[in-house]
């Protein structure tokens, strides 16, 4: 089956102007969708992943701005419109928003509006859409609750979110999310506020609504175990940069980058790390107004090479039919200096220096 | 009351009651009660990790609390063994001023290292906070004490004198762990002490929580809902249900092969560490949501949602019983049941 993409991103930088000087919150960041395909976006806080997100919605907040790059969006007849390029509020961005590109929130609480009830909210959603009038849209949004397994959809109408528990808020919100049928459906930390016996639950509603309307997905977690279960691709992101971009297997069994690999190494694993010790990442995330030169990992990286890793930015390079890596390892000319590196080498020292900034 | 063998018990927790009163309107009636901790009884050994496991409002970090008397307990017993002495004592029946002499003893973790440190004060001052407040050493001496355990967390002592948001995250939790720890205590509540961490700092920081308890003897109870991280580090699981202990066991065992439904369920829902594990494993649904701890369900709180439920299970509350391995459990068909764990 050949792939083809329904969201491109290239060289995406979205920049945010502080007081204090310049955030690249994202800087230079190139990842693809895939139709039908889930690509899970995993990195630490402060990584970018979610402005990522917001600059995909062409909803990036104050002060912050897309200032660079493309983000490609296909429709399923082959032509395309980059998102980067429009206005956030012209109306052709308007049409794209909750139409095509729709999405779900971390917090269910603080995305649905608690003064009104979650029927009035959903059917608002599809009116704005798709012209229907009020009795089909409520048909509609009764058929939408019921899928996601809401009980009593009719009477769940008239609820407001204070009188529904997390994990039913949080399929509201997937309902309304899925309500315009969109391409692609871009999932921030939907399941971090939940419990894990209601996480899995979403997942797999999400798997099963995903599988019904072939809808793309971006999944935007920290969760290793998350990204296990339901990604096909994976993008690993560190401080405004997409570090490596594989499928799900290829990172779990033979990540590159050292990032992904640390990252990896340092989550608990049942039955296998009891009574050891994690592998931790040495030192801190630098602050992104004192990112490091060179490539943005160099000051906790174990492998790093002196004069080299600091001093020059490693490019994202293909390193295998499917593999992308931004490491200088892997990068002509720079191979040479990481003969001698010692594979699996993670044993980082645990003591915490100064901070780098002010 | 206590046995001598090689562990020493150092708190036994005896049919543990912790109920609020739902208070509504002008005339501030009492109109309900949450029965927060409804009848807990475990015991914990010097030197080991529980942990307290549950859905969130099942009454894990309320028990914590009030094991460690941050709050009055409606009913029950806790009963303390002070370090380097025979005498025990129960906690619930003290009074404050009474309480006064153990509090350096207990000591507490907070979930989040950013609203639990006071932005105003610089670090030396937050560490050495209980010294003062319990009496145990003023000005140089206090000083000494705060560059000792800021080392021992790995902080550099010269730092003590800047403030918190000079701190990263990671930082921030480590100086939350050694106000804890600047008292010498006994038992440590770690209240979902890493949840609010980014992975790379949450292994440093358990890997830190590790080092301290061997070195320190410390005695931990460590609260949290992230199954994998307590498989990690727990010596012994208490799970718990509406308030109740439903089970508690070695991790090992309750990994391998739970005795009650409710603990089957909440291990199976952990996400899968390998893409290749996908779609194997034995996953239990659970439907409805956690029952509500002002009205819980009769009988078995558990049975609204239990699989295995029987007619007695919605008439008689399970009693917290021991089987013939050493191991409690609260359900009425824990000895005929075959429960599947997840190791």
């Amino acid at each position: 089956m050949t792939k083809t993409p329904v969201l491109e991103i290239r060289d995406l930088q979205t920049h945010f102007g502080a007081r204090e000087g310049l955030i690249k919150a994202v800087d230079g960041v190139s990842m693809t969708v895939n139709r039908g395909e889930t690509l899970a976006v995993v990195g630490e806080s402060g990584c970018g992943k979610s402005i990522t997100a917001w600059s995909v919605m062409n909803l990036v907040p104050k002060p912050g701005k897309i200032v660079g790059g493309s983000i490609n969006l296909y429709d399923r007849n082959g032509g395309s419109v980059d998102i980067a390029a429009l206005d956030p509020k012209s109306a052709e961005m308007r049409a794209i928003r909750g139409a095509r590109v729709a999405m779900i929130f971390q917090e269910p609480m603080t995305s649905l509006s608690p003064v009104h009830t979650i029927g009035n909210q959903i059917v608002e959603m599809i009116r704005l859409h798709q012209p229907v009038t009020k009795k089909e849209a409520e048909a509609q949004a009764v058929r939408m609750l019921d899928r996601v397994g809401i009980p009593k959809p009719t009477e769940r109408m008239a609820a407001y979110p204070f009188q529904m528990s997390g994990g039913m808020r949080q399929r509201v919100v997937i309902a309304m999310a899925l309500s315009c049928n969109a391409d692609l459906l871009i999932a921030d930390e939907p399941t971090t506020a939940l419990d894990v016996t209601t996480q899995a639950n979403i997942l797999e509603l999400m798997k099963e609504l995903q599988a019904e309307h072939h809808t793309s997905m971006i999944l935007i977690t920290h969760d290793l175990g998350v990204v296990a279960e339901v990604a096909d691709e994976v993008a690993v992101m560190y401080l405004g940069r997409a570090v490596e971009q594989t499928d799900v297997f290829t990172l779990f069994d033979h990540a590159q980058h050292p990032y992904s690999r640390a990252l990896l190494g340092s989550i608990p694993e049942l039955g296998k790390t009891r009574g050891q010790r994690l592998t931790a990442i040495r030192g801190m995330i630098p602050h992104p107004l004192n990112r490091p030169l060179g490539c943005t990992f160099n000051t906790r990286c174990p492998m790093a090479i002196k004069g080299a890793c600091d001093a020059v930015e490693p490019d994202l390079i293909q390193t295998g039919p499917h593999h992308h890596t931004r490491c200088l390892a892997y990068q002509n000319g720079y191979t040479h200096h990481f003969d001698k590196k010692p594979e699996g080498a993670m044993r980082p020292s645990e003591t915490i220096g100064g901070r780098a900034h002010v | 009351m206590f046995d001598d063998s090689k562990t020493k018990t150092v708190l036994q927790v005896e049919d543990l009651k912790m109920h609020f009163p739902l208070i509504k309107g002008l005339m501030r009636r009492r109109v309900g009660t949450v029965k927060a901790v409804d009848g807990v009884s475990m015991t914990v050994q010097q030197g080991e990790t529980v942990a307290l496991v549950g859905e969130s409002g099942c009454g894990k970090s309320t028990l914590g609390r009030t094991i460690l008397r941050a709050y009055e307990p409606t009913a029950g017993h806790i009963h303390y063994n002070p370090r380097g002495s025979d005498n025990v004592v129960d906690l619930a029946g003290l009074n404050n001023n009474e309480m006064q002499k153990y509090r350096p003893d207990l000591r507490m973790i907070f979930q989040d290292p950013f609203t639990s440190l006071n932005p105003r004060l610089p670090v030396v001052d937050i560490i050495s906070e209980p010294l003062r407040a319990n009496k145990i050493a003023e000005g140089v001496e206090a000083k000494d004490r705060v560059a000792d355990i800021m080392r021992k967390v790995g902080l550099r002592p010269e730092y003590m004198e800047r403030y918190p948001h000079a701190f990263s995250g990671g930082e921030r939790q480590r100086i939350v762990i050694a106000r804890a720890l600047v008292t010498n205590p006994h038992i440590v509540v770690a209240d979902e002490a890493v949840s609010a961490l980014d992975v790379s700092v949450r292994a440093q920081t358990l890997n830190l929580l590790q080092d301290l308890q061997d070195e320190l003897d410390l005695t931990y109870l460590f609260v949290s809902h992230d199954l994998s991280v307590v498989e990690h580090i727990a010596d012994r699981i208490a799970v718990m249900y509406v308030g109740r202990l439903v089970e508690f066991a070695r991790a090992e065992d309750l990994f391998r092969r739970p005795l009650h439904p409710y603990t089957e369920a909440l291990f199976s829902a952990i996400p899968i560490p390998h893409p290749k594990l996908r779609g194997k494993q034995h996953r239990v649904q659970l439907p409805g949501d956690v029952a509500d701890p002002a009205n819980p369900p009769s009988g078995c709180p558990f049975h609204p949602r239990c699989a295995y439920a029987r007619d007695i299970c919605k008439k008689e509350v399970p009693e917290l019983a021991e089987t013939g391995s050493g191991r409690t459990v609260s359900c009425h068909r824990a000895d005929e049941l075959a429960l599947k764990g997840v190791l």
